[in-house]
């Protein structure tokens, strides 16, 4: 008996050890991350163009070029998804058509985010002849974030209870109306939620943007979605690994300002999902 | 209490994928009165009340054979619109189900989806709605407060109102009071009592003695069969069939 | 009239959803078929044998060779490496969370990981690149520390969410009464743990498995970063290693619409495409499987 308790006060405590183990080091690293990040953030840095091949000045060009993206994606995916959700959650029956769909999200989510890249520069950039550009950019990041918003658009209608719905139609209400009126805004919160996590994994993807609408170095703003952009993820690849001479403040300082874009987006999702949850409970 | 069928039913069947849940139901409703259906659960009463307004139409896998009047009119013909006929023949749920908005909002919803939309005609159609359902006193002054916030028994009542409020000919009741406490229920079967004299009101219900209480005609279902049907008194008093003697003296069910 | 008006429209829009949901099999179809097509030039001019199996990769020389399988080879080391790091750690906090961490570590902890899910892959990267690499090199005492191990590191922190959050949801479907009998027939919890709930999520643990491993395969910037990009077959896992990813990546800039280089470079991706999709396959199959286990269960 005592042997059986030891091997599971053992077992039990070495698990708890391994997580420990686990999570610590990574938390620590992004710590340090912020430390060193934190002194490069001057106004200058974060309202200049960069100057010296990269070396010295700010980078908000590369920060307009992935907030664009994010918009960009997000009128790209946000429409496709959430009515793909609508579709198979609200319209879609048992049959081949239905099934070929939830095939083919299953399989897009699994694609990686280089071969979106190499299909937004075969498709966008080269066969549809939008250049290196915003919009081949956002068309790239939107269909790689749609198979994300489908499916947290679809859980959180289903989280709608059929309670309403059947009340609805029982007043003479159409499908549609059902939808739009009842459906739609009680599952709105949880729909935005899952939608800003999926946009936030976007704006910090570089794979999907080096061929489609990122460059290295432009001091101009893009004043329309043919224009090629500069940003953040592939502005932080490019100062850490191809540009030589550049210190290293300044590439702790640019990979803080994108995990604070990215986090700030996953603060919003997570700060809106629990409002929902406490006005759920009261 | 006139002669009038408001609603029929003739020869009805109603197989769900392959089983057969209703089998040739023929059925009388009276115009402005109650009817109640009373059987042991999955005896098909309330498959029986959800062919009345078409419901089941939003399940797949139901098929319907027969006919079901409401004054004369196939609800089952091709030219039927299940969203029309909704609209007449409304329905109470088993568990009130108050949408997440407001009071206001929740009786406004169904006048609003069929095109109403001046702002004084609502006003009038809510007041009247919740009126006519016994709530208008207890919530006039909280309108615009979330329907959610009310107890159990207001619940039913305000979807009772929310059905009034589309201005339905008949209004079926699925078990409305089983989720309720013995006051709320109560209160709900003097609703139910006031009004039939507008409104022509088929209940279904697990108990006896408030079909008794609140309804003119009732019928008897078993395994998808309307057993026996007749005026509640007589029902209950001096039923003609051996099985409905068994039900409603408690023998099984 | 207006009845059928109505009725019209309201099949209109469900058509209209229709349509948009039938655009996800539109895209899917076109990026294989957009794959395929630019990439089956280098089918055909290297063929695809000498393609998957050639070791030489020299796409700028006089006599260019387009030889893939340095780079296969380095993805799956890279890749497994990340596996057998990830899959067992996963697995091992998913099971202290769900059956025994108290309730405030296991809310921390979820947090945690949700927010290291969402950091982006050249974050890692760079970390890996500026801060872990330094580190690894010091202490084994390598010439350099960008090899496939360093790599395989960093994949694994970065598959660790995925494989946590998905083992857990899978041991929390496991039925309570299971726990409870085997509790009430005298077993600890640590028994329990290993003999009932681990074997009865297993399916849920191997699909967590596979979705780690597809996420680490596809992986391209941490990898570009840290693995070192030698075009060389690896001997060891401190040899630097090129990824199928990481070659795509860094040549796509260099090369010219149609050339050769850039039909290999898409036929790379189809390579790639096909081991993603047919991991999916299996994830899925799995997946399948559990829930109609579940199912099953519930009823």
């Amino acid at each position: 008996m005592m042997n059986k308790r030891l091997k599971e006060k053992a077992g039990f405590g070495a698990l708890a050890v391994l997580t420990f183990l686990a999570v610590v080091p990574v938390l620590a690293i992004i710590g340090y991350l912020v430390w060193q990040g934190w002194p490069a953030l001057t106004w200058e840095f974060l309202t200049q163009p960069p100057r010296k091949f990269l070396t010295e000045g700010g980078i908000y060009p590369a920060i307009i070029g992935t907030l664009a993206l994010t918009v960009g994606t997000i009128m790209v995916a946000m429409p496709l998804g959430i009515g793909t959700a609508i579709y198979l959650v609200e319209y879609a029956g048992e049959n081949v058509f239905n099934k070929l769909i939830r095939i083919a999200i299953i399989n897009l989510a699994g694609v990686p985010s280089v071969v979106y890249g190499l299909f937004g520069m075969g498709m966008f950039v080269l066969t549809l002849g939008l250049g290196r550009s915003l919009a081949a950019g956002a068309l790239t990041l939107g269909i790689l974030t749609l198979p994300i918003i489908i499916s947290t658009a679809e859980e959180a209608l289903l989280a709608v209870p059929d309670n309403y719905r059947y009340a609805s139609l029982a007043l003479g209400a159409t499908k549609w109306q059902t939808v739009r009126r009842v459906v739609l805004p009680v599952a709105l919160p949880a729909i935005l939620t899952g939608t800003i996590l999926g946009i936030g994994r976007a704006a910090g993807e570089t794979a999907p943007i080096m061929f489609t609408a990122a460059v290295v170095y432009t001091p101009r703003l893009p004043d329309s979605i043919y224009d090629q952009v500069m940003a953040l993820p592939y502005h932080l690849y490019a100062i850490s690994t191809e540009v030589p001479n550049v210190s290293q403040h300044m590439a702790f300082g640019a990979a803080l300002v994108l995990l604070a874009i990215v986090g700030a987006m996953n603060l919003v999702a997570v700060v809106i999902r629990t409002r929902m949850r406490l006005k759920r409970l009261r | 209490m006139c002669d009038k069928n408001k609603m029929e039913t003739r020869n009805l069947n109603l197989y769900y994928k392959g089983f057969q849940a209703l089998i040739n139901v023929s059925f009388p409703v009276k115009e402005n009165t109650v009817t109640a259906l009373i059987g042991p659960s999955g005896c098909g009463k309330s498959t029986f009340l959800r062919t009345l307004n078409r419901m089941n139409d939003v399940i797949d896998g139901t098929r319907i054979e027969g006919e079901v009047l409401l004054d004369d009119e196939n609800i089952y013909d091709a030219e039927v619109d299940p969203v029309v006929l909704r609209k007449q023949v409304g329905m109470v749920f088993q568990r009130p189900n108050p949408f997440p908005m407001s009071i206001y909002d929740n009786i406004a919803y169904g006048p609003r989806i069929h095109g109403r939309k001046n702002k004084d005609e609502l006003n009038e159609i809510v007041e009247k709605s919740l009126q006519a359902a016994a709530l208008w006193d207890e919530v006039k002054d909280r309108l615009h407060k979330s329907a959610l916030g009310l107890s159990g028994g207001q619940q039913q009542r305000l979807v009772i109102a929310r059905v009034l409020a589309v201005d339905p000919q008949v209004i079926l009741m699925d078990e409305p009071a089983s989720a309720l406490d013995p006051i709320s229920t109560a209160k709900l079967e003097d609703l139910i009592h006031q009004l039939k004299s507008s409104y022509t009101i088929v209940i279904v219900t697990h108990n006896m003695q408030q079909a008794a209480r609140v309804s003119d005609f009732t019928g008897f279902f078993l395994n998808g069969e309307m057993i026996e049907y007749s005026v509640t008194n007589t029902m209950f008093t001096a039923p003609r069939v051996k099985q409905t003697e068994d039900y409603i003296t408690g023998r099984f069910g | 009239m207006e009845t059928r008006l109505s009725n019209y429209y309201e099949k209109g829009i469900k058509y209209f959803f229709g349509l948009i949901a039938g655009t996800s099999i539109l895209l899917l179809f076109l990026i294989f078929s957009l794959l395929f097509r630019e990439g089956l030039g280098v089918f055909s001019n290297v063929g695809v044998m000498d393609f998957i199996l050639g070791t030489r990769w020299l796409p700028v020389s006089e006599t260019p060779f387009f030889g893939a399988l340095p780079m296969i080879i380095g993805s799956i080391i890279v890749t497994l490496g990340a596996g057998m790091l990830a899959i067992p750690a996963g697995i091992g906090i998913a099971v202290y969370l769900a059956e025994v961490a108290p309730r405030s570590v296991r809310e921390v902890a979820k947090a945690v990981i949700e927010l290291l899910a969402g950091i982006p892959s050249v974050v890692y990267g760079f970390l890996g690149l500026t801060v872990l690499a330094p580190v690894i090199k010091d202490l084994l005492n390598l010439p350099s520390a960008l090899t496939a191990f360093t790599a395989a590191l960093v994949l694994a922190i970065m598959a660790l969410p995925t494989v946590v959050s998905i083992s857990e949801d899978a041991l929390d479907a496991v039925p309570r009464d299971y726990r409870e009998a085997s509790l009430a027939l005298g077993a600890t919890k640590w028994e329990t743990t290993v003999k009932i709930v681990l074997p009865s999520a297993r399916s849920g643990l191997m699909a967590a498995s596979m979705l780690g491993l597809g996420r680490a395969i596809g992986e391209t910037m941490a990898v570009l970063m840290v693995a070192g990009n030698a075009m060389i077959i690896p001997h060891s896992i401190f040899d630097p290693v090129r990824t199928i990813t990481a070659s795509i990546a860094a040549e796509m800039g260099e090369t010219v619409q149609g050339g050769l280089h850039y039909q290999a470079l898409f036929g790379l991706g189809v390579v790639l495409f096909t081991i993603t999709f047919v991991i999916n396959l299996i994830t899925d199959l799995i997946f399948t499987r559990t829930s109609s286990v579940k199912r099953g269960t519930s009823l």
